[in-house]
């Protein structure tokens, strides 16, 4: 990788400072960003190291919501008492992340940042209508997941913590790549007061995406054979060695119905 | 140049590194721990598995920089006083190998394995969470009976040493 500048602030502030350099990155669990350095995909003329930052971690209940920390690593999701007794599938989700190693070292905050078309927290914001908090406004997730690779964040803007609505009933349904772990397809299907919320990563051109058709026929009858007869389209779906579209798109109905199955 | 300062293997090691300096090459290049092994460099294989404060990571993704402060475990810290680690025995016990590339990786991420699970580990549960570490030689039937050995003696030490 090229050589940059390394900071490790203590405090957000100090934090917020170091990134007003506009070709400075805030640096994670480097899960994705350090092995996209070693390519030369990347090359930030600093790192501002986040994890030296307290604030940054945690997971606490809120009322209706559980809210985490942008820092807190996926280990710390996926073993989480509060997370496993709220959103028991966003724990489970957390807990499928990669590999143990990864999991030890990467964090909420950096999966949503990057928004890999194939991560699977997009799945888990977009379905359970988090809010993405950052150092300046609030950001709902349906606004926040502009396209692959691409959020709403701003130059400079740094996540700071999500808040997960608790659902009624929720599951998260992967097919991951057998190489790399990351989802093919993942879907994550949530009820709520509101009606049910359909969430799918791992196959959109542009990202995670919402299905309308299954979240009013699951609204209206919360069971895996309200889907039958129903159907993605391939259009806008990605192909790649790993899967066309088609397949991809028989995945999304297929693990939604399962998904729905375990959310009981 | 930054400086950096950490705990390796009980000792307490520092040095003024370039900032990209990898966890890897650090122990490896600079403190001559060539015991963690670099196989994919691209965070996949778990050869270079490590532990820094307990828990068990890739040293190639990684910044040395990043583990300033912290307590690091390399496969060289795991036996004590000349005895080897009961993870490191029970892989010589079953060949738990074949030309050993991968086996340091394997032993570290064993050892988290039990510390995270607890030492009654059923096959599934030892597939799945060396989900991390890949072998290209043994078809993995003696790793896998390795790691549920290692763990068993992990318990009955971790028993026997509560009891005195």
């Amino acid at each position: 990788m090229y050589a940059f500048e390394y900071h490790r602030p203590t405090t957000l502030a100090g934090a917020l400072a170091d990134l007003e350099n506009a070709d400075a990155k805030p640096l994670a669990g480097g899960q994705t960003l350090l092995p996209t350095m070693k390519q030369r995909l990347a090359s930030p003329s600093a790192l501002v190291e986040l994890s030296g930052v307290p604030e940054l971690s945690g997971i606490a209940r809120d009322g209706d919501a559980v809210v985490i920390g942008a820092m807190t690593r996926h280990i710390d999701v996926a073993q989480s008492p509060v997370v496993a007794g709220a959103i028991p599938a966003l724990a489970a989700l957390a807990g499928g992340i990669g590999d143990p190693q990864v999991r030890n070292r990467g964090t909420l905050g950096g999966s949503l940042a990057n928004n890999d078309p194939a991560a699977d927290y997009p799945g888990a914001a977009l379905a359970l209508g988090a809010t993405i908090v950052t150092d300046r406004r609030r950001i709902a997730a349906e606004d926040y997941f502009t396209g692959l690779f691409e959020t709403a964040l701003e130059p400079g803007e740094l996540i700071t913590k999500v808040s997960f609505p608790i659902p009624q009933k929720a599951a998260y349904v992967k097919f991951p790549s057998p190489a790399s772990r990351y989802a093919l397809v993942g879907v994550f299907v949530a009820k709520t007061a509101d009606g049910v919320r359909v969430a799918v990563t791992g196959s959109g051109e542009s990202g995670v995406f919402r299905v309308d058709s299954f979240e009013t026929a699951l609204s209206a009858n919360f069971s895996p054979s309200a889907l039958d007869g129903l159907s993605v389209p391939a259009d806008g779906l990605n192909s790649d060695l790993h899967a066309d579209a088609d397949y991809r798109a028989h995945l999304i109905g297929v693990l939604a119905k399962r998904a729905v199955a375990a959310a009981g | 140049m930054v400086h950096v300062s950490m705990t390796v293997n009980g000792r307490n090691v520092s040095a003024e590194i370039d900032p990209r300096t990898l966890l890897v090459q650090f122990l490896r290049d600079t403190l001559r721990l060539t015991g963690t092994h670099v196989g994919c460099d691209t965070s996949q294989c778990g050869a270079c598995t490590v532990h820094v404060d307990g828990a068990a990571i890739k040293s190639c993704t990684t910044l040395a920089i990043s583990c300033n402060g912290s307590t690091v475990t390399t496969i060289e810290g795991l036996a004590k006083a000349g005895k080897l680690h009961p993870m490191q025995q029970a892989f010589q016990d079953n060949h738990g190998l074949q030309c050993g590339f991968c086996t340091p990786g394997m032993i570290m991420a064993s050892v988290d394995m039990v510390n995270r699970c607890g030492p009654d580990l059923d096959e599934a549960t030892i597939r799945h969470e060396l989900e991390g570490n890949i072998c290209r030689c043994t078809g993995y039937h003696n790793i896998v009976r390795s790691v549920a050995q290692g763990a068993r003696e992990m318990g009955a030490a971790a028993t026997a040493q509560a009891a005195e």
